[in-house]
């Protein structure tokens, strides 16, 4: 299709090209000398003004898929969930029974775990996170920089089932021996307090299901916010140093109220994965359908795990309705958290590109 | 950047006595912060390094060659392996990849190359970003009640449904982010030259940014070689060996799932291998995606 170069040694269009096309421009594929067309046009070209056609239509068609598939699970879920909808209502989201015998079902147990357990691990994660991204942009030697960004990112592609078992086998057990027996000790027997650590010591519950997505969430946090605190003009930081500030006075006063948009966004990423995380929670929370003791360390339930132990079982009928409809929540809770976060970043994005 | 910071600093404490209080003040709040920046690296590193030695630890020791060429044991048994389980994962994912690759980079050239401006490109491009990180398990309950429910059973081909779904996103991003760094230059030149728009994508931005579409690919089978929510209610899962993708399919974090949480010695130290097993594959996928999207030197 491309005509051949006239100069010999001409450019040869592969893939190796990419790296030396910055300082390539137009004159170096077709020289400018030359003026007049040498031979005809190949033949092939008249033949292919349908696979132009073809090609758009395909690669559109792909990208209405893919709105079609989100139009596809919403549908899916309230049509699943249809009889639960039309038994128990909105009631269903503070009603705490869940019996599947008498077939009353309410949701509050399940959207109280998945609510508590993100909200810990987001007051553990995001000071941490951020502190790894005020390391990787601030502080590290440039050398150090992609091999410590890529062993965060790393904790991100750790399964999460691996995360589960460990937590279960490894962590919840260190976590019952060194943490919560030593708070019973101490504040087991004051009024109310107590009541937040009681429980058999085994190392199951919100606390290590919180932890555990802590640290699950951390590397989304921390990419997030590298990214964001990168797109700071240089100009602005070293005006901030250039008048005598400190790193941490650069980092609070001036980058961070720069990107405090993208720096909620990269927060509520973390609350979207947290919320919708599955194999982990399932794992450590102990599938407990309890809201007796307002312990930390008692068995609990959360959206995902309940749909993960239950819903293969779950004959047809209203338990599994119930179950979608959980779902459905679940689903609704993460899609506004997620868009949230989106127009975040984007707003950041947009403001970037006026401000610089 | 902390060395003109301090030498900034040292300039302005010595401007003035009576400023040398508050900069030295200063100057501790700075040490504290960045002391804190360097402990919370130190916090991420950790938990990477302890779950990696933990599954060593745990998951090496039963490895094995009967655990690729033996089916799964019921409980108690003496012998027993996972080349079921394996097997099943190894289809899934490959087919899974299979279907939801050229979905993914079809849609990603129609955002990069057709739409960059258009409303369907903008709204799609949210909708990925937010199906990038939708709970894995909705993705379950959708293919259960689409395929699931309609074909009576579960089966090997809702679980390799559910799992392309979870591909599509990911090679959609990573496609249409490696086609916005190809230059346009590259295409105004072959445009100019009278290549037609699907040769110039097919033969040239495509082929410049493959690197970077493979590196994707290789992240989402990543992903999804580890992914046990979505195929919980979809595979469900086989005891036995089993090469019918039309009926229940084994796999590994299914299975693993399932040993982990029973109360049989041989089940749990088979769960363990299984998961040295995932997880050394998963970090290596990872690995090799990462030095193929290497920047260039």
């Amino acid at each position: 299709m491309i005509p051949r170069s006239p100069r010999p040694g001409g450019v040869a269009i592969g893939s190796n090209l990419a790296a030396k096309l910055p300082a390539m421009s137009l004159s170096d594929v077709m020289p400018l000398e030359r003026n007049r067309p040498r031979g005809s046009p190949p033949r092939r070209r008249r033949h292919v003004a349908w696979a132009d056609a073809a090609i758009a239509g395909l690669a559109q068609a792909a990208a209405w898929l893919t709105l079609a598939l989100l139009a596809g699970i919403i549908v899916s879920l309230v049509v699943g969930a249809a009889p639960a909808l039309k038994e128990f209502g909105l009631g269903f989201l503070w009603s705490s029974e869940w019996d599947p015998v008498q077939e009353r079902f309410g949701g509050l147990v399940m959207i109280y775990g998945t609510i508590v357990t993100s909200l810990i691990a987001l007051v553990i994660a995001v000071p941490v996170s951020f502190g790894i991204a005020l390391f990787l942009t601030e502080l590290s030697p440039v050398w150090l920089k992609r091999p410590l960004g890529t062993a965060i990112e790393l904790l991100a592609a750790v399964p999460s089932i691996v995360y589960g078992m460990w937590g279960l086998l490894v962590f919840g057990p260190l976590l019952a021996r060194y943490v919560q027996q030593p708070l019973q000790a101490i504040i087991g027997d004051v009024p109310y307090l107590g009541a937040l650590v009681s429980g058999p010591p085994v190392g199951i519950g919100l606390l290590s299901a919180g932890i555990i997505l802590a640290i699950m969430v951390i590397p989304f946090i921390a990419s997030v916010m590298r990214d964001v605190f990168d797109v700071t003009p240089a100009l602005l930081k070293e005006s901030a140093y250039g008048l005598g500030s400190t790193t941490w006075e650069v980092m609070s006063k001036v980058v961070l109220p720069y990107t405090k948009t993208g720096v909620v966004g990269a927060i509520m990423l973390g609350l979207g994965r947290a919320l919708g995380e599955t194999m982990a929670v399932t794992f450590v929370i102990g599938n407990q359908n309890q809201l007796d003791s307002p312990s930390l360390f008692e068995a609990a339930n959360s959206i995902t795990s309940a749909l993960a132990n239950e819903f293969a079982e779950a004959g047809e009928g209203l338990h599994q309705a119930s179950l979608i409809y959980l779902g459905l929540v679940l689903f609704g809770i993460t899609f506004v958290v997620l868009a949230l976060s989106k127009l975040l970043l984007a707003r950041l994005k947009r403001s970037e590109g006026t401000a610089a | 950047m902390s060395a003109p910071a301090a030498r900034a600093g040292e300039v302005a404490s010595s401007a003035r006595s009576a400023r040398l209080a508050r900069a030295a003040s200063r100057r501790r709040v700075n040490v504290i912060a960045l002391t804190l920046s360097l402990a919370a690296m130190a916090f991420g590193i950790f938990w990477l390094v302890w779950i990696l030695v933990e599954t060593i630890r745990l998951g090496a020791s039963g490895l094995s060659l009967s655990l690729f060429s033996e089916m799964t044991p019921p409980p108690l048994a003496e012998t027993g392996g996972l080349a079921n389980a394996i097997y099943g994962s190894l289809t899934m994912v490959a087919m899974a990849t299979l279907i939801g690759t050229p979905i993914g980079v079809l849609a990603g050239v129609y955002l990069a190359e057709y739409g960059q401006k258009s409303r369907l490109g903008a709204v799609t491009r949210f909708i990925n970003d937010i199906l990038l990180a939708a709970p894995s398990i909705v993705i379950g309950l959708f293919i259960y009640s689409v395929v699931v429910t309609r074909m009576k059973s579960f089966s090997g081909w809702a679980g390799v449904l559910a799992l392309a779904l979870i591909v599509i996103p990911v090679v959609i991003r990573t496609t249409e982010n490696m086609l916005a760094l190809i230059p346009n230059s590259l295409r105004e030149a072959a445009f100019a030259l009278g290549t037609p728009k699907w040769r110039v994508i097919a033969t040239i931005t495509l082929k410049s940014a493959r690197a970077g579409v493979v590196t994707g690919v290789l992240l989402a089978v990543a992903r999804i070689a580890g992914e046990t929510a979505p195929l919980l209610f979809t595979a469900l899962s086989n005891q036995f060996w089993s090469s019918d993708l039309s009926r229940p399919m084994a796999s590994l974090p299914v299975t693993i799932f399932k040993f982990a949480l029973s109360p049989y010695e041989n089940w749990q130290r088979l769960a363990w291998a299984g998961v040295f097993l995932i997880t050394a594959g998963v970090l290596l996928l990872n690995i090799l995606a990462r030095w193929l999207a290497r920047p260039p030197k």
